[in-house]
């Protein structure tokens, strides 16, 4: 009892800032509820990958390998890991709420018949989780029933596991699919090309918002600060809506969660659905020229202003700050 | 085709939600009740397929009387009948999504099509997991959604970019924001919408388990963040970053 099965989402070979924190997560209820911390790493030749999240804590990693795994799809890796769960006596498994942890989770939850938490930020040490509803104006306490649990955990909410130690053993396992039973086929997938830090992972972001008025604004007012920070950028609902820019960059209840050390939101009213994917930034800084916005409210620093001047003010501003 | 469409009734996305002081839940005094967003966007979907092909469009809805409200609102925007399975008790999403799965055998839909999450408890779970029940493919968080013949693909909004992927129906497809901009009931369609079917089914009667796995305990408010201050310009606005937060 007490085990925990952490599912290690890798992106080409490497584990992303939000699987560490998934690594983290899992260590810190092994820890609480008396179990061994297991990772596991999916693919269908997931051995050389494995061997990379064997330094950070973990007691054991499970090279878990099957052709039918080569790209993700949600009913072979639903099938893989419940096998693996119940095989290795699990008592958790956990993921990152990414977007492959927010499909695959339910659909393992359900072949399991175990109760789920989504998201959750905190683990009490009474058997409860916490996580936020109503876009983060709610805390759940909540508890799950029955002998497997599955969760997945926001990411902003714990801090990236670290590096460390002796290497855990890694042990290759052939995963049990019934091939028969797959439905569904990749396609393609059609990366968004950005030389810029991901969002879940930068100390700044910069995001934008409908005050922008134009995509072509994105590219001439918002970029050279954002470049000047070395820092990613966002955007509002309204500016992925109005097609301004990729739905990839959505922060808010709906897209991307993030807290980074500093978010600066340009022409961003604050919608509640918003401050939802922000509101946990240790800085955050609003420029908006209408001095009611929402956004101010959450604001360390508020700037009443028209954007198109005050933004590239701030970028010479930063410019000579980093000359000086 | 025949499009099964699960909806749920929350509270108005602009409304401002308290929890009660004794944290048994929120306060609904003056709470306007809608379609869950995601699930209106469903509906739509549903819709445009229904009416580029032929079929039937049903909508299902597991909560108390009051629901009939958005089911009224969904057979206004189009859909040709709709169930409410009955029921007083919180239900977690597995006994949400074991209730609908019942429904989709007596039904036989070739697609069932969900809100990726609503927008109250924030789960993003019933899609999914109606989906591993029923044993078929699951397209989450679509974006686009084409179908040809008897194959179906789908645009998947995911990290870093644009995901596709395809299968043949019966399936499950939960939408996201930008699969479309749905309708508003119009005129007629209100006044049809009263002669369309509304079933009532009692939970309790369908056989299946209901005992919810997971358990609310309690809710709280969040800690609330102190902001506010105004700065006077740009370039103090950096200096106190670098100075004072010290983050650039």
């Amino acid at each position: 009892m007490g085990d925990v099965l952490i599912f290690a989402e890798h992106q080409g070979g490497h584990f992303p800032k939000a699987t560490l924190t998934a690594v983290h997560a899992g260590l810190e209820l092994a820890k609480k509820r008396g179990g061994k911390a297991i990772a596991v790493v999916a693919g269908d030749a997931p051995e050389a990958t494995a061997g990379e999240i064997a330094k950070y804590g973990v007691a054991k990693v499970i090279a878990l390998a099957h052709p039918a795994l080569k790209n993700y799809l949600a009913d072979a890796y639903a099938q893989a890991l419940a096998a693996l769960a119940k095989k290795e006596g699990a008592e958790f498994i956990v993921a990152t709420a990414t977007a492959m942890g927010k499909d695959l989770f339910p659909r393992l939850a359900a072949r399991l018949g175990a109760g789920m938490a989504s998201e959750i930020t905190a683990i009490n040490d009474d058997q409860s989780f916490v996580r936020p509803t109503y876009a983060g104006n709610v805390m759940a306490t909540v508890e799950i029933d029955g002998p497997i649990k599955v969760l997945t955990v926001r990411g902003t909410a714990f801090d990236a596991a670290k590096p460390g130690g002796a290497a855990a053993p890694v042990e290759k396992q052939n995963a049990e699919i019934d091939a028969g039973a797959l439905k569904m086929e990749f396609v393609s997938f059609n990366a968004t090309k950005s030389d810029r830090p991901q969002l879940t992972e930068a100390r700044i972001i910069v995001s934008g918002g409908r005050g922008l008025k134009a995509g072509e604004n994105f590219k001439t007012v918002l970029e050279p600060l954002v470049d000047e920070l070395g820092a990613a950028m966002g955007a509002s609902r309204a500016a992925v809506d109005a097609g301004f820019v990729p739905n990839d960059l959505q922060v808010g209840q709906t897209g991307k969660v993030v807290a980074p050390e500093l978010y600066i939101a340009v022409g961003i009213s604050g919608a509640i659905q918003h401050l939802a994917g922000m509101k946990d930034s240790k800085v955050i800084c609003a420029i908006n020229k209408d001095e009611e916005a929402p956004i101010f409210a959450v604001a360390d620093y508020g700037l009443v202003a028209d954007l198109f001047k005050a933004v590239p003010e701030m970028t010479e501003e930063i410019k000579k700050l980093k000359h000086s | 085709m025949k499009i099964l469409v699960p909806i749920k009734r929350v509270p108005d996305p602009a409304t401002t939600i308290r929890v009660l002081p004794d944290g048994s839940g929120i306060a609904t005094d003056n709470v306007k009740w809608v379609i869950n967003p995601f699930c209106e966007i469903a509906i739509e979907e549903a819709l445009r397929i229904k009416e580029k092909q032929t079929g039937e469009v049903v909508l299902v809805s597991v909560g108390q009387s009051t629901w009939q409200e958005q089911l009224r609102t969904g057979l206004a925007m189009g859909a040709d009948r709709a169930i409410l399975v009955k029921t007083d008790t919180a239900l977690d999403s597995l006994a949400i999504a074991r209730i609908i799965a019942k429904i989709a055998g007596d039904e036989k839909p070739d697609l069932i099509i969900l809100g990726k999450q609503a927008i109250d408890d924030d789960a993003n779970q019933v899609g999914q997991m109606l989906a591993e029940m029923l044993g078929w493919p699951q397209a989450t968080f679509a974006s686009k959604v084409e179908i040809a013949a008897d194959k179906i693909s789908v645009v998947r909004e995911v990290d870093g970019g644009l995901e596709t992927i395809a299968f043949k129906i019966p399936a499950v497809i939960t939408a996201d924001l930008r699969l479309n901009e749905p309708r508003y009931a119009s005129l007629p369609g209100i006044m049809k919408a009263r002669k369309k079917e509304l079933k009532e089914i009692a939970a309790d009667s369908l056989g299946v388990e209901l005992a919810p796995k997971l358990k609310i305990k309690t809710l709280a408010a969040p800690p609330k963040r102190q902001g506010g201050r105004k700065i006077a310009s740009a370039q103090e606005m950096v200096s106190l970053l670098h100075t004072e937060a010290k983050v650039i």
